[in-house]
């Protein structure tokens, strides 16, 4: 027999009480970030996105407190749940979209590769430095002419003797100018090989690129490589063809569809806030009627992405989640996260456009967000293959 | 050595408080959180045991509950807990905190105790003191900085205009400000925390039965502020605010 439905007094950020699906331990680690969060990101992250500065020296306290490649096992990663780390990207994309990305391609774009698909040689040398955060990765596939549509690629690696020569310029590469590896794809006479870069390899270089208006808090770069010689043990063995980059892609979509609901909360929360407290015609403004739909389609918003990514969090720990969930996901919530930052941007009139309040910062953070790690466009066709059967794009 | 730390699981500060209609006690919800002010005195004693290759336990009177608290210092890496979790207890007052978990640190063994200087939720700031005397020890207290010595400890004690350098022999017990900047539980050490020995005991266990409530007679709420008295300005604005200032004794 059903229970009784009956009046309750249900939270105004967590409305659906979705903290009681998580387990203690969960709950231990998300507040560990929150804190994380709170201490070391809010109080400066608004400098740090005017000035454009990444926070290299938060590198080492994530590394601590095991942030680097958290859901992986072995090679002094922490080996959380799924759930967990999703639950980490929430908190952390709750402070800014550039500190989540920064541990989305250190552990899911850099690490993941290395460990997915890397020699054991390879995982010993590289893996632990970049779990403590003492040596930082990045990930090079788009370029220049080759965003969604990898397989055009123009870098390429030829064998000369047991060695590797590659060449090509990849774009839109975040932590590229910081990154002391870079996992850089490239095409071969065997197809689509991953390679492990050394940075101060003699022919790499990574240019930072300055003038952007979105994820100010994280360095995005470009990387030339220009003749780079690799010994023969670079190169990822066990691993050819797209499915390579876009496995990796599909880690970071999962980190993403957690991450971007932190961002839509913390929006939600500051345009709630500054709704009970503006006054206008002597009133707050969250007493009239259009504000209060805002704010509900807000919390409406922020709820279904906390649900949905809990629900594709617990079948990835399960061992049920499809790539296609992942599509999914990152559709969705990022879409969400994207209109309830321009709903509180517009909440907040005036003040909604000034670093004092989070928003616009998150706002302009979503729109990279939006586009990255597969655009909106491309995970709606991957969706529209799976129902139709019909690929729309290739 | 051989480090006890005091550790309080209180209800969520960031949430409010509300007070039972009988006694004025704090409702303590299944989950609560660790004291803030104890992660300091965690962080104090971690420092303390990987310099000396020594161990920390938690001695935590109250609720078990969740265990969140508790789990969270064992997840900065604390090694061991011991919880006196007692109905009986409810409500006990300072002396008898002090001499519950006194007598539970002397039957497990420690070579330094370490406390936080007052509770987030009771703040009566006495109960380390008290326990110092039960244990008879010397008791530093106010330690922003902590050393360990070869038999001794020493600490910079927090003054009003600076600090005193105080030295002890060991065993000791040393209270800690907040100013210690605790570490962030690690993501290993949370996942260990749960595998982590915790001990209950009651207080039968430890041979105490005169146990003493404090008895709230009243709880008022705070009185609101008044408005303050807005001066204005007719060149001469200055002079009434040098006596307000004046009768305030701050010039």
């Amino acid at each position: 027999m059903a229970h009784a439905i009956s009046p309750g007094k249900p939270d105004a950020i967590d409305f659906l009480q979705i903290d009681g699906m998580l387990s203690a331990e969960e709950r231990l680690l998300r507040d560990t970030v929150r804190q994380f969060v709170a201490d070391q990101v809010t109080p400066h992250v608004d400098d740090w996105f005017n000035d454009g500065v990444f926070p290299k020296d938060l590198v080492k306290t994530m590394g601590d407190m095991g942030l680097l490649g958290m859901h992986l096992e072995g090679y002094g990663c922490a080996g959380t749940s799924a759930v967990a780390y999703g639950l980490a990207c929430t908190e952390l994309e709750a402070g800014d979209s550039g500190v989540r990305s920064f541990v989305s391609v250190q552990g899911s774009l850099a690490m993941y590769p290395i460990w997915a698909f890397g020699s054991e040689e390879q995982k010993q040398e590289w893996l632990p430095g970049m779990a403590s955060g003492d040596l930082i990765g990045c990930f090079g596939l788009t370029e220049p002419d080759s965003g969604s549509d990898p397989g055009s690629m123009r870098t390429n690696a030829k064998r000369d003797g047991d060695d590797w020569i590659l060449n090509g310029t990849k774009m839109w590469i975040t932590n590229g100018s910081i990154a002391d590896v870079a996992i850089v794809w490239a095409g071969t006479d065997d197809g689509i090989r991953g390679f492990i870069v050394p940075t101060n390899t003699p022919g790499f270089t990574a240019n930072k690129i300055e003038k952007k208006l979105s994820l100010r808090a994280s360095v995005t770069s470009e990387l030339v490589m220009d003749n780079v010689r690799l010994p023969s043990f670079a190169v990822l063995p066990n691993v050819a063809g797209l499915k390579g980059p876009l496995s990796c892609l599909n880690e970071a979509r999962f980190g993403i569809l957690f991450g971007a609901v932190g961002a839509a909360r913390a929006c939600y929360e500051t345009a709630l806030t500054y709704a009970k407290e503006r006054v206008q015609f002597d009133k707050p403004i969250g007493s009239f009627q259009l504000t209060q739909r805002k704010l509900v389609e807000m919390m409406v918003g922020v709820n279904q992405g906390m649900l949905l990514a809990m629900h594709l969090g617990r079948k990835r720990d399960a061992g049920t989640l499809s790539a296609e969930h992942v599509n999914f996901g990152k559709l969705v919530n990022v879409r969400m996260a994207l209109d309830v930052a321009r709903e509180a941007r517009g909440v907040l009139g005036a003040n909604g456009i000034t670093l004092e309040y989070p928003v616009i910062r998150h706002m302009n953070n979503l729109e990279s967000v939006y586009t990255y790690e597969g655009t909106n466009e491309i995970h709606t066709l991957v969706l529209g293959q799976a129902i139709t059967g019909i690929s729309a794009f290739a | 050595m051989n480090i006890a730390v005091c550790v309080k699981q209180i209800p969520d500060p960031a949430t409010p408080y509300e007070l039972d209609d009988e006694n004025h006690w704090i409702i303590r919800p299944e989950d609560q959180v660790l004291d803030d002010t104890d992660r300091s005195g965690v962080e104090v004693a971690l420092q303390l045991a990987e310099a000396t290759e020594g161990t920390v336990t938690l001695y935590s009177m109250s609720p078990s509950g969740t265990l969140q608290g508790i789990r969270q210092a064992l997840a900065m890496g604390a090694d061991a807990a011991v919880l006196i979790d007692d109905p009986a207890l409810k409500g006990a007052d300072a002396l008898t905190t002090a001499r519950v978990l006194a007598a539970a640190m002397q039957q497990e063994g420690f070579d330094l105790v370490i406390a936080g200087t007052e509770s987030t939720d009771g703040y009566s700031g006495i109960m380390p003191q008290m326990m110092s005397e039960i244990l008879d020890v010397p008791c530093l207290s106010f330690a922003r900085k902590v050393d360990a010595g070869d038999g001794s400890v020493t600490i910079e004690r927090q003054t009003s205009d600076g600090f005193d350098v105080v030295e002890a022999p060991i065993p000791a017990l040393i209270t800690v400000t907040a100013g210690i900047e605790p570490r962030y539980p690690t993501f290993k050490g949370i996942m260990q925390a749960k595998s982590k020995p915790v001990t209950t005991l009651t207080s039968a266990d430890l041979g105490i039965t005169n146990t003493v409530h404090q008895v709230i007679r009243s709880v008022e709420p705070v009185a609101a502020r008044t408005a303050g008295e807005i001066i204005e300005d007719d060149g001469e604005a200055y002079l009434r605010i040098i006596e307000v200032l004046e009768q305030a004794k701050v010039v």
